[in-house]
């Protein structure tokens, strides 16, 4: 893995994605019909929803490989996903209020599609709260997993919940479902998925990153161990 | 040893503490009688007002208590190492967990009893004619919200600030048994036919389910050392 897509190739063509979405973004996609420039954020906004959720189906997913094998790398990797999921996740509800402002002149409302998302945000809160407030660090990883195991499954409880709930929809139609509102222009279509790519490579970059310097800590650690034993024998 | 002896002795064991202490089950109960007691002088509601108000009061007052008591049930097992003690037992550890989760249920049952009877008093509203309904939805979101709230509780032991640490992890994941807690007992006090509602009754059913198979798998790793 390490020598066929070096770290620096996968910076480079990540960097490289982002620009080009950019230019998806601002150059390429027609400029909407009522809502005008403000809806461009709509590709931001949409990418990193997905990207969250994503992330936390692969913190479960870590989590999930932790608890069967015990590898500290899957551990890793769930504790980064959550991580730079957090990030995705506070960028949909940050860069939704900005647009629903001046389009539906309001900040929020509880709608069936904002209303889980914050949920996933607040599940993303627990599980690093957690991960920082463990009293025995060693223990942490297996606590974290439980947790995250539990939240994933909750999050399918969720969206059952909203739905039963049946909150008047403000929120366009899921993109990806693809109803009668979602008659998008098919260079918005290109626009959305060239900006989730580029988010979905920027997400690994940053999780691999992470399991980096989770790796070189541990290494640190047991360097120091030998050292201290060795000094003190 | 059996699985259900075991279940039992857990089960027994935290009665018999609560007993002779009382001291979870008060601070439940207190703590419960304040919300409904803070929530006069936050709404004021009257009359029709409160049949609106009052499902959501009511699980506002059980979240709250719950939260208290399912702290107390694994701090206390810690103070003394209890908790080790019971690892130590060559006991399947989910049996250990849906002892401590039936100890819990008993509380809170006592409790949403005691915060149900002052809401009556208090808000001049009469319980008897649904109270069939509302005691079988109400007991199936109960369950659910314990569910979790055990498990969560074992896990927030682990940690500094348990009581800030138990409220972050549960709320968010027992949102949907919150809702349809609301949701249902506001149906049953209303006098809806039970068929408007039942579906949040189901959905809490199967959380109910899927939660308790969920943490009585997971336990083990709570408790591994």
């Amino acid at each position: 893995m390490k020598k066929a897509f070096p770290q620096t190739v996968h910076l480079i063509v990540t960097l490289a994605a982002l620009l080009v979405s950019l230019y998806f973004i601002f150059l390429y996609a027609p400029q909407e019909a009522t809502m005008g420039e403000v809806q461009r954020i709509f590709y931001i906004h949409v990418s990193s929803g997905n990207t969250a959720f994503v992330a936390y189906f692969l913190t479960f997913f870590g989590s999930f490989v932790y608890l069967w094998k015990r590898n500290e790398s899957a551990d890793d990797f769930a504790y980064g996903a959550a991580e730079v999921g957090f990030l995705f996740c506070t960028c949909v509800l940050v860069t939704g209020p900005l647009w629903a402002k001046p389009v539906w002149g309001i900040w929020w409302t509880w709608d069936e599609r904002l209303t889980p998302t914050f949920f996933l945000w607040l599940l993303f809160v627990g599980y690093l709260m957690l991960r920082s407030y463990v009293i025995a660090p060693g223990r942490a990883a297996l606590l974290a997993a439980v947790v995250s195991t539990l939240g994933v499954v909750d999050v399918v409880f969720d969206f059952l919940v909203i739905r039963m709930k049946s909150y008047r929809g403000q929120h366009p139609a899921a993109v990806m479902g693809g109803g009668e509102n979602s008659g998008l222009d098919p260079r918005m279509w290109v626009a959305v998925f060239v900006t989730f790519a580029a988010f979905l490579l920027l997400f690994s970059y940053l999780v691999r990153q992470y399991m980096r310097v989770a790796a070189l800590r541990r290494e640190v650690s047991r360097l120091r161990r030998l050292s201290d034993s060795s000094s003190g024998a | 040893m059996n699985s259900l002896r075991v279940i039992a002795a857990i089960f027994m064991k935290d009665l018999r503490v609560e007993w002779r202490h009382r001291e979870t089950l008060a601070a439940m109960c207190v703590f419960g009688l304040l919300v409904v007691f803070l929530f006069n002088f936050a709404f004021e509601p009257a009359g029709e007002e409160s049949l609106r108000l009052l499902p959501g009061l009511l699980w506002i007052a059980f979240a709250f208590a719950g939260v208290l008591g399912f702290n107390r049930s694994f701090a206390a097992e810690r103070e003394n190492a209890a908790l080790e003690g019971m690892r130590l037992a060559p006991v399947d550890p989910g049996a250990i967990y849906l002892g401590k989760m039936l100890a819990n249920l008993f509380f809170m049952g006592i409790a949403e009893a005691v915060v149900v009877f002052a809401a009556s008093l208090w808000y001049n509203f009469s319980f008897i004619p649904a109270l069939g309904w509302f005691t079988l939805s109400t007991f199936f979101c109960t369950l659910g919200y314990v569910a979790v709230g055990t498990i969560f509780a074992a896990v927030a032991a682990n940690t500094r600030m348990r009581e800030v640490m138990l409220p972050v992890l549960q709320f968010p994941v027992a949102i949907p048994i919150f809702i349809a807690g609301v949701e249902a007992s506001a149906g049953a006090l209303k006098g809806d036919a039970p068929g408007d509602y039942a579906s949040w009754i189901k959905l809490a059913a199967s959380f109910s389910v899927i939660f308790l198979v969920l943490s009585y798998l997971l336990f083990e790793f709570v408790l591994e050392e």
